[in-house]
Formats: structure tokens, sequence, C-alpha cells
């Protein structure tokens, strides 16, 4: 946007916003263009990647292809996982090229600095991957709409059963980085005031190869539950050092973060058994399986819940947009906020005032090798986890839920 | 914790071992390093790339072709290795005489080349590999669980590393190599094949990172990253060593496999750069490394 007379566009923006779109101007620049921004290629690119921009081309293509006769566009970009990149990739899109909402989005660090380049220009965030909770906390903003999964959920999905499961003492292995650090802290806020103990905790940088040291030490911890508060090639390499040095005889291991790519890519017989919490799974009942299949036919794997999350949330913004006869973000978020999304993927689902996209999560467990039937046959679904309980409770931390 | 000083030398045992582990899995891997950088002086920035080939070909021998791990023990080194030979034949030869910089860049180029080939086809999820019946399961020492794999690894990297320290500095074969890098002009004169010996010497270092490969395939997560995560490390040993040194390599990679691990005991955080710290150290003091010879 150029740098117009402030007070008018201000004037505009207040007025649009206090007649909640009902005098909106219809489609701006007439078409609606969703940008995809991921990393295409990097560690995390299984999880949102290409299959994310996939997700969202069936969701437009579901949708029709146009939405209130104005044509449906996608443009997508790599992210590699950097702030700066994806940020300045961003910025080009909304002030150049007339996106209007941007979807994927997968390391915190990358979508922080998206989030404020999209509240600026007042454009919607559609969060599918990322996992910090910061988005609809302190850093919320009324534009950004988180779908798939976060760090509370994760943590209240997993560490409680097992505590009321009677497993008090935890040790975490932690990822040295914010995403790390942000899942421990939130686990032992869970732990803490569920009558648990931590008794103690490392953090390994990121990319460590060889986690023996540490799954010593957790060993002579005496914990009932070691926590691993990592993801990716982290989780996979601990994991199997774990199952390596016996630990997982002695101790119940918790993934706190693991993707069904990251589950397949361990032996059965190292993983199976092992419970986690995940947003979705694509073996749940006939309407996943039936996209799910869809999607496997376009991308070559099953999908992730990211990817999934995605296809979801796309679904929910058109709709959102036809009703609100325009595009503005402001009247669109205010439809998306109103209508409950529900779909394959969101159940029993509501998008909060703060953002946040709350639905049903599940407790899942690691198939063993002669349970399963195929090679996407991954996870038992143990036990649905009801989205007020596993998000918890909106937070007073966001300013702008808190000023409405 | 700390006051409980049984416990605490318990668990520096354990560490010990653990460091011991790791350290004769970096010995292995800068060997192969140790060898084209110290003796050919070419800076092969794909080793990492070659090791995850390794790693690969040793999965795709298992599912495609049904070839255990004892098997593509001894036949993936081979066919790395022969990728090395054409690699130094038709792409480093040429520019064997440009400044060293060429083939750093040109080794770099080819890592990630692989790297995102190996993306694109398989995911950055990366694949399950089985530790092979024989050594699963381990032993209860009294300080720490020995899991039998990681024994195995210290067994191999013991006869590789000597093995391969011998044939370089005690046999004749050695002796023309080490002649054959040291002064090509004359020893072409004795009416040795240096070039020959050249490509050989590149094909065997690269064939010691696919072995190094499939060494990790069980114990690691198989994935394209592999191989960049450990690079530098590796390289950073080989200069602490001291380059051109074998037995320093070795040596080395024991030693540093030890202080990364009692970093991962004190203070995990810094575990991943006490390897660098310790370079920096050394070249301050000794620029030659701690085994090199000073030009």
């Amino acid at each position: 946007m150029k740098p117009m007379k402030k007070s008018l566009l201000t004037a505009a923006v207040a007025t649009a916003f206090a007649v909640s779109g009902a005098q909106a101007a219809g489609i701006s620049d007439d078409k609606v263009k969703i940008g995809v921004l991921a990393d295409m290629g990097g560690v995390y690119s299984d999880i949102c990647g290409k299959g994310c921009v996939t997700a969202v081309e069936m969701a437009v293509e579901d949708f029709g292809g146009t939405v209130l006769g104005k044509p449906i566009e996608i443009v997508s970009a790599d992210d590699q996982n950097k702030a700066d990149i994806g940020s300045a990739k961003v910025r080009e899109w909304v002030e150049s090229e007339g996106v209007d909402a941007v979807n994927g989005l997968v390391a915190s660090s990358v979508t922080g600095a998206v989030t404020k380049v999209l509240t600026d220009n007042k454009k919607i965030a559609l969060i599918s991957t990322s996992a910090s909770h910061a988005f609809t906390t302190k850093a919320c903003s009324p534009y950004n709409a988180h779908w798939t999964y976060n760090v509370v959920a994760l943590a209240n999905g997993t560490v409680k059963p097992m505590l009321d499961a009677g497993k008090k003492k935890w040790f975490f292995i932690t990822a040295d980085y914010a995403f790390g650090h942000a899942l421990e802290k939130v686990a032992t806020g869970v732990i803490n005031s569920n009558g648990g103990e931590v008794v103690g905790a490392v953090r390994a940088p990121l990319g460590t190869t060889d986690f023996s040291s540490y799954v010593l030490q957790a060993q002579s911890s005496g914990a009932d539950v070691v926590a691993l508060a990592n993801a990716g090639a982290d989780f996979v390499n601990s994991l199997k050092t774990a199952a390596e040095f016996g630990l997982t005889e002695t101790a119940d291991v918790a993934g706190l973060l693991v993707f069904t790519h990251n589950a397949k890519a361990l032996d059965p017989n190292i993983a199976g058994g092992m419970k986690l919490t995940t947003g979705f799974y694509w073996d749940m009942d006939d309407e996943t399986r039936a996209w799910s299949k869809r999607f496997k036919e376009r991308h070559g794997t099953i999908p992730a819940m990211g990817q999934a999350g995605a296809y979801s949330m796309t679904m929910h913004y058109l709709n959102a947009i036809k009703e609100a006869g325009t595009d503005d973000a402001d009247a669109v978020m205010a439809v998306m906020k109103k209508n409950k999304p529900n779909d394959f993927f969101a159940r029993n689902a509501e998008l909060r005032a703060d953002g946040r996209m709350v639905h049903d999560m599940y407790q899942v467990r690691i198939k063993k090798a002669d349970e399963r039937s195929n090679e996407d046959d991954i996870f038992a679904i143990e036990q649905v986890i009801p989205g007020d309980v596993a998000f918890g409770p909106m937070m007073d931390q966001c300013n702008f839920t808190a000023k409405k | 914790m700390a006051t409980f000083l049984g416990i605490n030398l318990f668990g520096l045992f354990g560490q010990l071992l653990v460091g011991l582990i790791n350290g004769s899995f970096y010995a292995l891997l800068s060997l192969g390093l140790a060898i084209i950088f110290g003796l050919l002086k070419i800076i092969n920035f794909a080793q990492g790339a070659l090791y995850m080939l390794g790693a690969f070909f040793a999965w795709m021998a298992l599912n495609y072709m049904g070839i255990n791990y004892w098997a593509a023990l001894l036949f993936v080194p081979l066919a790395v290795g022969f990728l090395g030979i054409l690699m130094e034949r038709f792409l480093l030869r040429p520019i064997a005489n440009e400044d060293h910089l060429y083939s750093l860049l040109l080794t770099f180029g080819l890592a990630l080349i692989l790297q995102g080939a190996f993306t694109h086809l398989y995911g950055s999820s990366g694949l399950s590999y089985a530790i092979p019946e024989q050594l699963k399961g381990g032993n209860r020492l009294p300080f720490m669980y020995l899991p039998n794999y990681r024994a195995w690894i210290i067994l191999a990297s013991i006869v590789v590393c000597a093995g391969t320290w011998y044939m370089i500095e005690k046999t004749k074969l050695g002796a023309y190599l080490r002649a054959g890098t040291e002064n090509p002009q004359l020893m072409q004169a004795f009416g040795i094949n240096v070039p020959l010996i050249v490509t050989l010497t590149f094909g065997f270092g690269v064939g010691l990172a696919g072995f190094a490969g499939v060494m990790a395939a069980p114990v690691y997560s198989v994935s394209p990253d592999m191989g960049s995560n450990m690079l530098i490390v590796v390289f950073a040993i080989v200069v602490i060593g001291g380059m051109g040194s074998i037995g320093g390599a070795i040596l080395t990679g024991l030693g540093m496999g030890v202080v990364e691990g009692l970093t991962k005991y004190f203070y995990p955080e810094a575990s991943t750069t006490v390897i660098f710290a310790v370079m920096v150290i050394v070249l301050l003091t000794k620029p030659a490394g701690l085994f090199g010879k000073e030009a």
C-alpha cells in the first residue's frame, strides 16, 4: 500500500470495521489471491511444503475456483525457514501483488515475522503448521487464524493423560531453541499443576546427531517419563537412541511433537506403543479417509496434520468471503469467527476471538509392526480430546481481544 | 545431584564411554577426510553428502534388492568409492592445477545437488533402517547399559582406522602415496603412475565415508541432511589433528568425542560449539594442528 494520507485511511478502516463489512466494496483487485508460504525443500518440507500448496489447490478447486464471481488465485514461495526471507516475500505479495491471505506457515520464527507484516497490512494469516502459541497469546493479532495445533494442545493432550495414569516424575530432553523451550515450559506447567514433578532437563542443541549422553542422564534421573520436547530429525534420533540404550524399557518416552511422517521414519519395533497428540489422522473415519485418498493421489503421500489443516482453513476462509460479500480482512475474519468451521478436519470446532481454532485433538498410539496392515497404517486413535480441554481457556495476554 | 560424589563418578564413567563411542565414529569419519584433505590437498565438501549417500545406499540395497546390513557394509563403500573415482577423474582432475578454492566450490556444489536430489526423492523426514539381528540388545555394565551395536562401532572403527593407518604409514604402497603427493614430478620420473594413485586414494577416502554411512544408518536418522550436520565438525577435527596426519585425525576424533561427551554432561548447550572452541585454541597456539608438521 502506498503511503497515502494516514488519517483518511484510518477513517476508512474504522468505518469499515464499524459497519462490519455491510458496505464493503466486494473483491479487491477483482480476484482473491492466496499465498502459500512454507519450507519447500528443507527439514520441514514434508510436514507442510508442497503438500500445503496441494491442499490449498484442492480447496480452491472444490470451492469451484471462483468466489462472488471472481477468480481465486494461488501463489507459493519457499521461506527456507528464514524469517527475513519469509517476511520479505510476504511484503512483496501484499504490497505489490494483491495477496489477500497467506496460508502454510511452518517455522514459528518465520510465522512471527510474517504475521507482523500481514497485520500491518491488514491481511489474514492462516497458520497451518506452526507450533508456538504466541500467535494467539502475547503476539496475537485480529488477523491471525491459528488452525491445526499448538504447544498447549500438545502438552495437554500428551502429558495430562500420563500424569493421570500415575506417571509423576518427568525428565525433559529439549531442543535448545525457542520452540523447544516453549514446549518444555508449557508441559512443565501442566505437570506442576497436576501433582507431577520435573526431576531434570537437558537442552540439546538443534541438529544434535548423537543423543546417547542425554539418554544416559535421563536414565540416571529415575524419571517415570522422559519427554522429548523436540521435533523432526532431533526427535527421530533421540527416540532411536532411547530405544537402543534400553530407556524405553525402564521408563515411558513421550514425543511431544510428532508428525505422521516422523513416525513413519521410525522402526515400528522402536516407536511402537508410544503415545502422542495430533490434530488429524488420515485413517480416522470415512470422511478423513476420502479426503486423504484424494490428497495422496495428487501428492504421493498421506497428508500431515498441517496439510489437512491448510485445506480446512482455506475452505473456511473462502466460505467467509462468500458470506461477507467481500475479501476485506476485517469483514472476512468476523464471519470466520462467527461461523463454526465444520469439515473432515475441524470437528466440534470454533475459531475463537483470539484467533485460536479450537477443535478436537487426538491422543494416538504408534502401532507396532504386527498391527500394521500397510505402510501408511501408523497410528491407532486412543482417545478424542475435546478442543477446550486440549487448548485450554483463552488467556488474557492477548491485547486486541482485551480491547474488544 | 552434583553433591553425591559416588553417583557422579558412575555417571561420569558412562559419559566417558559414550564419548569414546562417538569419538570412534568421528575417527572413522575424519579418517577419509584426512586422507583426501591432508594428503591430496583437496577440500572435499562433498564428503558429508557421500556419507549420506552411504546410508541411503544401505537403505536402498535392503529395501529394493534385499541386500542385508553385512553385505551392504562391504558393497556400499565400493559403490560410493567408485562414484568418488568418477568424481575425481572427470570433475576434479580438470581443475587440479587451479586454486584450491575451485575444488572447494565444485564439491560444495555437488554436495548441495546430492542433498537436494535426495530431499526431492525421499523427503526430509528420513527413513528407518533397523539394527541387524545379530547386534540387537546389549549388556548391562556396572555404570551403564552398553548396546551391542555401539560396541560394534568401537570395534569396527578401531579395525578400519588401524588398518588404514598401517597401510599408509607402514607399507610400500603407503610410501608411494605419501611421496607421490609430496613430490609428484620426482615420483613420475621413477615410473610411478601418480595420477592413478591419486584417483585410487580419493576413491578410498570417499569409500570410507560410504562405510561410515552404513555404520550410521541403524543408529541415526537416514535423512538427506545427515551429512551436512556432520561435515563441519569432521573438518574441524582434521584441522585440530593437523593436516596430513592420519594418526592425528584418528586420535583427535577419539579425543573430541570424549570432550564433546563431557560437555554434554556438564553444559549441554555448548556441546555443538566446544569442538570449534578447541579448534580456535589449537590454531592459535599450534597453527599446524596437534599432530601436524610445521611447514
